[in-house]
């Protein structure tokens, strides 16, 4: 079965700098993937060859094998790769509403796309909040909102860059209970760093190292690696 | 009443003011009278076209003169060549428009950064004034109109009833033309900016990377901003070659374009009503200062400009709506047996979506309560 989204010998160098290494990456239909690593294993890059951000020096991105390696900065959204970014990025002078709507809108009419967004909103639970204008909200009640709108275009693939980042331990949960619920639909990458985090959705991790991939695994065993704890968590092997 | 309802109130009262000064100006006016509201009414188109493309679109245009010369140069060598001013009114909007698609496509599709954009604009109309300005010549006709140069086209036709060459427009039809068209105007754009399209512009604008990623192509929608502005630009052009039956190259000049910039930041960015109000005050101020000869009249000009940059730097129009929904919470705050035999409790809410008609809100884009439109 072709794979929803593949990478063949993903290289990108900077300069000087080899920053993704023959990456070779698959993920089916309603995946849930986690891709860890240490600060400058080259995970953000990785996320913004996935994203188009960052165009490969060589190899190639397949989205239901096809060749994406050269996209539009709009083509992403409407392949149907839904993406949400490191730092929450919002319409921070429209309401929470209006942020999910103008996801909705770009494929359904506005009577669906009213519909969409109220379901949407109840989703990620920020029903309450739907009038307040999105750039007054918590970091956190950003975070929902960008995942609401992400998910309200309902694409087959999602994208997130760091979903728990700089959230508190009760936000992290919830946050991880909405990871969950919305790959009951949508395969997911989850770029991210909070072990404990990962811990609480992924089912598999693929470590990322000096740009490579070095390990793909469950978190249980990719934990208890010796060189994972050693490269990762800076423990040395016993 | 929510915040959706309430922004269409203040666009029918912004309306039924227009209304009623278009009706009534004329049999309170005098002729001289009423060709300077008509001139105020043809600047105000253009202060629109700059405030629908700088304050909903966010691309700050430095060229609006470039197309407001172009619609009132369209018309004059049109409407000599034809005779019948109806096809002339048609082209002196295309052809600004068609320039537009042109410049604008360069610019977006170049993806060109704002600091270019502002560059660009400005030189193309600046090219345009040197342009037209060496044109002095015999030797520079379109058909049988001379473009005259420096000199400017003279006797320029009136427009007339479309279809009948003889019928021209008297100065109070010409009024009312132009009063409704700066009503039509601002009645499409209201429309549009709560359509699909508007609040894509608007979106993109705030954060142009998000609507990317939402798969929408910010280039189409900017460019279909620019194009809808340049056409209104023409327009107004038109209108102005008709007002005076003259044009010249200063039109393209860069007292002009700054001019226009600073109508919208006067009356207020992000607004569409605030640049008509800006337009009208500085017009106005213009003409009492030149009555004087004490101060001159660009630098009385210069320093409102400093002085509503520093002091009311949003502008008159959402200043104005700020103050008068403050003085409605401060009213409302009261003890509610004050004012009103009611229990029910007055939620923030509530006072915010009966605070009636509010300048300042009608223009604030995409109000929760548009979600129904």
């Amino acid at each position: 079965m072709t794979p929803l989204i593949e990478t063949r010998r993903l290289n990108v160098r900077f300069g000087g700098v080899h920053a993704t290494r023959d990456v070779n990456f698959s993920l089916a239909e309603a995946e849930l993937r986690c891709v860890i690593g240490p600060n400058g294993a080259g995970k953000s890059t990785f996320f913004k060859l996935l994203t188009g951000q960052v165009k490969p020096t060589s190899g190639q991105i397949l989205f239901r094998g096809k060749d994406i390696s050269n996209m539009q900065p709009h083509d992403p959204g409407r392949l149907g790769i839904g993406i949400k970014t490191q730092v929450p990025s919002l319409f921070n002078g429209l309401s929470v509403w209006e942020n999910v709507w103008l996801s909705a809108r770009r494929t359904n009419g506005a009577a669906a796309a009213n519909r969409i967004t109220e379901e949407t909103l109840e989703r990620v639970g920020m029903s309450t909040h739907s009038h307040k204008l999105a750039g007054l909200l918590s970091h956190g009640m950003r975070q929902w909102v960008e995942i609401g709108v992400v998910i309200a275009a309902d694409p087959p693939l999602i994208l997130l860059d760091e979903p728990a980042a700089g959230m508190s331990d009760a936000e992290v949960a919830k946050t991880a209970e909405l990871i969950l619920e919305v790959n009951r639909k949508h395969a997911l990458v989850v770029v991210e760093h909070d072990m404990n985090f990962i811990r609480m959705i992924a089912k598999t991790v693929t470590v990322l190292h000096q740009g490579a991939v070095i390990k793909e695994d469950t978190p249980d065993r990719i934990m208890s690696d010796p060189l994972i704890q050693q490269i990762y968590l800076g423990k040395k092997p016993h | 009443m929510n915040r959706f309802a309430q922004s269409w109130v203040s666009a029918a009262f912004v309306l039924s003011v227009g209304t009623a000064l278009t009706l009534g100006l004329p049999f309170v006016m005098d002729d001289y009278t009423l060709l300077q509201g008509t001139i105020y009414a043809i600047m105000a188109i253009l202060g629109v076209s700059l405030a629908f493309i700088w304050g909903f679109s966010g691309i700050l245009c430095f060229g609006q003169a470039a197309f407001f010369g172009l619609g009132a140069y369209t018309y004059a060598v049109a409407v000599i060549n034809m005779g019948d001013s109806t096809i002339p009114f048609l082209i002196a909007i295309i052809v600004p428009a068609l320039f537009a698609t042109l410049l604008g496509y360069v610019i977006f599709y170049g993806r060109l950064s704002d600091v270019y954009m502002g560059v660009i604009t400005l030189t193309v109309t600046l090219i345009l004034f040197n342009l037209i300005n060496s044109t002095a010549g015999p030797e520079w006709k379109i058909g049988s109109a001379a473009l005259g140069g420096f000199n400017g086209m003279p006797s320029i036709p009136t427009l007339n009833f479309p279809g009948q060459v003889d019928e021209a427009l008297t100065p109070a039809h010409l009024f009312y033309l132009t009063m409704i068209c700066l009503l039509l105007i601002y009645l499409g754009l209201r429309c549009l900016i709560s359509s699909k399209i508007g609040r894509v512009v608007i979106a993109a604008k705030e954060n142009e990377q998000r609507i990317l990623l939402l798969g929408y192509d910010a280039r189409v929608y900017k460019l279909f901003s620019f194009v809808l502005g340049g056409a209104i630009a023409g327009l107004a052009g038109c209108l102005f070659a008709n007002w005076g039956a003259f044009t010249s190259p200063t039109i393209f000049g860069l007292a002009q374009s700054a001019q226009i910039i600073i109508w919208v930041i006067v009356g207020g960015l992000g607004t569409l009503v605030g640049p008509i109000v800006g337009c009208v005050a500085i017009q106005w101020l213009t003409t009492q200062i030149g009555t004087q000869q004490i101060f001159n009249s660009n630098l009385i000009l210069g320093a409102i400009l400093v002085v509503f940059v520093l002091l009311v730097p949003r502008g008159i129009v959402p200043s104005l709506g700020d103050l008068l929904e403050l003085l409605w919470k401060k009213f409302k705050s009261k003890p509610s047996h004050e004012i009103t035999h009611s229990s029910q409790p007055l939620t923030p809410e509530k006072n915010l979506a009966d605070s009636g008609p509010n300048l300042g809100a009608v223009e604030k884009p995409l109000s929760k309560g548009e979600q129904l439109a």
